[in-house]
């Protein structure tokens, strides 16, 4: 275990909402040193910086507000290997039309949908419970020639992986090029993970996603061990 | 493709788990963690944890066990049995519970269920009604594992949950659970209907042909499961455990047997059955290959 104090020390940022104990864990699992923290210094000083949550949007913003931590979220993830999980992916974008329009942290060009907004449903009047509770599979985007997510974050995963959604909302980011995997549920078709400069960001929950959501992780320490 | 969840449901006395008949009757399975282990290994989609006596003292001892789980096990965990408070569900979470289950204490307190979704979000939150069909077909809503009458109506409290913020309800038939005859379909499929939440079927699985049957005609979108799994991994495992003084152990020492009603059955099993009714879910290619 003293090994562990040389490990990369990943900063998990704390909102206040959603079960950053899983993340943790999923990181101690694979290696990485991780610390739950709201401090702007911890953040700053760390290796690297995930952003998880569940819950609403609007609050997530005012919490990130509240604790002074949007502008060292819009640095760091621009200058350290940086995973948006969830809503913490959802944060990343422009805004959101969660009840009334909010404005994310901007970081990424594009938008956050409900998936029951009458402009996505198409008129297939397919009955989706909302929120989507489950597993479902992930599949490439048609957009690059690359080796399956070979040197992302995804490296090592199948097409058509399984992984553990919880979520009404998606992102629908400007930039179609930085979609890294589509997901389907019912009729509508949504970016479940994207590669935007050093950002990671996936809708789904890597670290309740069995051996397979871990992959990512150990992604994400051989980044720094390879 | 969207999938249906298998779920084992694992209800723990102390550190013991147990099954009941009616939510009554507890015999002593063995130590929880480990059939958590074994079922996180061959394809849980998800599982429950329910202290099944917390309602009686008014608190949650499983907190060092859900600790313990977590660190070891990375699909969803839901916690419930005895919550009480916005501090109880934070406890929970705090030792690595995905989600809660409440019944009793959100009843009591529906603005429970606002405050703890507001706070946590829709998603952390399953509301798990217990019902009994009344000699009039409607089915009334219980609480305390089954012991206390509630007056509600559950098809109206179920919407009402929904309503309050709640992610999912898990709906358990008191009439069919633990006894191996099937699920109630009817209720599932009352309550799955009209509420746009997701539903979890709980309570009566025999069969793995049950199973498909919540989905299909249920309607459920997840399937939560304890005896048939329990049974079949007792009979493959050995004894090993040291059990408390606590709770009737009796029938492990003497035969490792269940009931006749209960199929003897795997969680590969039961997802090569729902395949093969083209019902999707969640599955590895090799297990389905050697299972």
């Amino acid at each position: 275990m003293a090994k562990l104090a040389e490990s990369p020390r990943v900063a998990i940022v704390d909102h206040g909402l959603g079960n950053l104990f899983s993340v943790r864990h999923a990181c101690n699992k694979v290696g990485l040193d991780a610390e739950i923290t709201f401090s702007k210094k911890d953040i700053l000083h760390s290796d690297a910086v995930i952003l998880p949550g569940v819950g609403a949007f609007g609050d997530a913003m005012q919490s990130l507000r509240k604790l002074d931590l949007v502008e060292t979220l819009q640095e760091t993830a621009l200058t350290k290997p940086f995973i948006g999980i969830c809503l913490g992916m959802q944060l990343l974008m422009s805004e959101s039309c969660e009840f009334e329009k909010h404005l994310g942290l901007g970081i990424i060009p594009g938008s956050v949908l409900h998936f029951g907004s009458p402009v996505e449903q198409d008129g297939s009047g397919a009955q989706l419970k909302v929120p989507q509770i489950g597993w479902n599979s992930i599949y490439k985007a048609e957009n690059s020639d690359t080796v399956l997510w070979q040197d992302t974050a995804l490296d090592g995963l199948s097409n058509n992986e399984f992984m553990y959604f919880v979520h009404s909302f998606y992102v629908r980011p400007e930039d179609p090029e930085v979609i890294l995997s589509y997901t389907k549920y019912g009729n509508i078709e949504f970016c479940s993970s994207l590669k935007f400069r050093n950002i990671f960001a996936c809708q789904f929950h890597p670290e309740r996603s069995g051996t397979q959501g871990l992959k990512i992780y150990k992604n994400l320490l051989s980044f720094f061990t390879s | 493709m969207n999938t249906i969840r298998i779920i084992p449901r694992l209800d723990v006395k102390g550190p013991n788990l147990v099954k009941g008949i009616h939510l009554e009757g507890l015999r002593v399975l063995g130590k929880p963690e480990k059939f958590a282990r074994y079922y996180y290994e061959n394809g849980a989609d998800e599982l429950i944890y329910m202290d099944v006596v917390a309602s009686l003292y008014g608190k949650n001892s499983l907190v060092d066990i859900v600790e313990r789980t977590s660190k070891e096990i990375f699909i969803p965990l839901t916690v419930g049995g005895g919550l009480r408070t916005i501090d109880d569900i934070r406890n929970v979470l705090r030792a690595g519970a995905d989600k809660v289950s409440l019944n009793t204490a959100a009843i009591n307190n529906p603005d429970l269920i606002k405050e703890a979704s507001r706070k946590y979000g829709s998603s952390t939150i399953l509301i798990s009604i217990e019902a009994i069909k009344k000699p009039d077909g409607t089915y009334e809503a219980y609480t305390d594992n089954g012991r206390e009458r509630t007056g509600v109506d559950a098809l109206r409290w179920a919407q009402q949950t929904a309503e309050l913020g709640a992610g999912e309800v898990m709906v358990t038939s008191i009439n069919q659970e633990g006894t191996g005859k099937g699920f109630d379909l009817e209720l599932t499929k009352k309550i799955s209907e009209s509420v746009p939440i997701p539903v979890i079927a709980c309570g009566g699985a025999g069969t793995t042909d049950h199973v498909a049957d919540v989905v299909e005609k249920g309607k459920a979108d997840a399937v939560s499961i304890a005896s048939i799994l329990h049974y079949n991994f007792i009979r493959h495992s050995k004894l090993e455990d040291d059990f408390s003084d606590e709770g009737n152990i009796e029938f492990l020492t003497k035969e490792k047997m269940g009931f006749s009603k209960i199929q003897d059955t795997s969680l590969n099993k039961i997802k090569k059955t729902l395949i093969q009714k083209g019902i999707n879910c969640r599955y590895s290619k090799e297990e389905m290959i050697h299972g």
